[in-house]
């Protein structure tokens, strides 16, 4: 464990020391939340809630598929990797350090959206709205951690940078995350709730409000993790195996 | 008391054989240079020894344990390769990160100090000129107090100052009863620092011993003359032409004076002398080699 606050610590710092990487994941989810929902929802309080929680998962979706998917794969062109494993640790505590710290990341990256969202919208929640969404933001970043860790570990750095944008901009907006809930585009309707960031952003929905969510997208979203799950840990397998057997 | 060991130890990339029935055992208290060229198979031995690789059949041990097990590798230290560090660290938080890996670390000024790299601590290692990069990589094989150090081409790339700064670290380590596993194809370095050389070609453990026994054992000679025109030699290893003299290594020098008299070669400034060992390291490992009567006492 201290070996795992370790790693996540070095993660960070690392990250940190290039802010405008961490910058680049708070600019794109909080110029949304300028562009589209404060202009166009920003007095009606519950349809800037539904907004906000849209675009706080957006922020978590983004976050994650990027950190993961580009991080992982230009740590594995590193040979500080390799170096890392020599000492007597093993690979545990630098993967758990890794996920620990892309958690905390997730958090920075959707503190713009709330922040513009409570000073320049309508959006209230209760407290207990706002724990439950802030614990949500764990529970949604889960689908999208695996779906990062997927793409790092499967692809070279090149190929996943493409990779991570090309899946990024379809889930976010087939999923519905840059529309109302109601309001979106018919095929939007219609492919959403096979998305996982569909049942993401109804999670997040019915944390902080009275949303009721889609069993067809929750049902949808279990059974991505559980295939995201086994696409990450396959794509983890085989890099272990072609690079430390 | 053997600290690590390799014992009949083979290991494949799909088709290609890296090593190949390797046998290896490192004493306590020993500098063992491990010598050969590129591709030879030094890497493979080193990343099986310190856990990063698996053999494909045979035994490796890490202080009696399975170099695999993070618990194996509590007395060991690895340098990482120079470009690996992350640039966006400091030297000091490198060495922090690291040192926060072992019971009992050496202390941060005292390590940087050592490798005359204190006045770099707040610095970037991504700033740091490639000598400082190669020395803090160094240095980290240091820190957690190992009683084994392994040196993958230590350094490689580096000027002769930093390299003789690096030079001295080892040999301070040595005298303080540390033991060294370092690979290299610098035969000076091995001879300025190992007691003995373990000669890797194609795989294979050619040589196993002291430095001059190895260049003994092999005793390649080299004779130099001019001449025009030169016959086929049977026996000669490597023939080279720099300025109308012709250089050729034997492993025979006699027979190979007399085969120049019977073909009746008008040859003059005849110069018969034993080699460097580079040139021996050569022969052995570009010849055809033949281990069982290359490989002595292990």
């Amino acid at each position: 464990m201290r070996l795992t606050l370790l790693h996540a610590r070095y993660q960070l710092l690392e990250i940190l020391r290039v802010p405008i990487a961490v910058v680049g994941s708070m600019f794109f989810p909080a110029a949304a939340m300028l562009f589209f929902v404060v202009p166009f929802a920003g007095d009606d309080p519950v349809g800037a809630t539904y907004a906000t929680a849209a675009m706080v998962t957006f922020a978590v979706l983004s976050a994650n598929v990027f950190q993961y998917g580009i991080g992982v794969a230009e740590d594995r062109d590193q040979p500080w990797n390799p170096y890392t494993r020599t000492l007597p640790a093993g690979p545990g505590p630098r993967l758990a350090g890794r996920i620990l710290a892309g958690l905390a990341l997730t958090y920075l990256a959707m503190l713009p959206v709330v922040v513009i969202a409570a000073v320049a919208t309508a959006a209230r929640v209760s407290a207990a709205q706002f724990l439950l969404g802030a614990l949500g933001v764990a529970v949604v970043s889960v689908p999208f951690t695996l779906l990062g860790l997927a793409i790092g570990y499967s692809l070279p750095s090149k190929a996943a940078i493409v990779v991570a944008q090309v899946i990024f901009f379809p889930l976010a907006f087939g999923g519905g995350l840059l529309s109302a809930p109601d309001d979106a585009p018919g095929f939007v309707k219609v492919i959403a709730p096979y998305l996982p960031s569909r049942g993401a952003v109804e999670l997040m929905w019915t944390a902080v409000t009275d949303w009721r969510p889609d069993p067809v997208a929750l049902g949808m979203l279990g059974g991505w993790i559980v295939a995201l799950a086994g696409l990450a840990g396959w794509a983890y397998r085989r890099d272990e195996g072609r690079r430390f057997t | 008391m053997i600290l690590a060991r390799a014992e009949q130890v083979t290991r494949r990339y799909g088709d290609v054989i890296a090593l190949d029935g390797v046998d290896l055992a490192v004493r306590a208290g020993e500098v063992v240079g491990l010598l050969g060229p590129n591709g030879a198979g030094k890497s493979t031995l080193i990343n099986l020894l310190v856990g990063l690789r698996k053999p494909s059949a045979g035994r490796v041990e890490l202080f009696g344990g399975d170099p695999r097990d993070a618990a194996s590798r509590r007395a060991l230290g690895v340098t990482p390769q120079e470009t690996g560090l992350p640039g966006t660290l400091r030297v000091g938080e490198v060495v922090d990160f690291v040192a926060a890996h072992f019971p009992d670390p050496v202390p941060r000024a005292e390590l940087l100090d050592r490798f005359d790299l204190a006045d770099q601590v707040r610095r970037q290692t991504g700033g740091l000129s490639g000598g400082q990069r190669r020395r803090l990589a160094v240095a980290l094989a240091f820190v957690g107090r190992p009683r084994l150090v392994v040196l993958d081409e230590p350094t490689t790339g580096l000027d002769v100052a930093a390299r003789h700064t690096l030079w001295e670290a080892v040999r301070a380590f040595h005298a303080e009863g540390g033991t060294v596993l370092l690979s290299s194809h610098y035969l000076e370095e091995v001879e300025a620092l190992a007691q003995r050389v373990v000669v890797i070609g194609r795989g294979r453990v050619l040589a196993d011993d002291t430095v001059d026994a190895v260049r003994g054992m092999v005793g390649v000679r080299r004779v130099s003359l001019t001449a025009d025109q030169l016959p086929e030699l049977p026996g000669v290893v490597s023939a080279t032409r720099t300025d109308g003299r012709t250089h050729l290594l034997t492993t025979d020098a006699d027979q190979l004076v007399r085969d120049l008299v019977a073909a009746g070669v008008a040859f003059r400034d005849l110069e018969v002398r034993p080699t460097s060992l580079e040139e021996a390291f050569l022969a052995i490992t570009e010849g055809d080699p033949t281990p069982s009567t290359a490989t002595a006492t292990a």
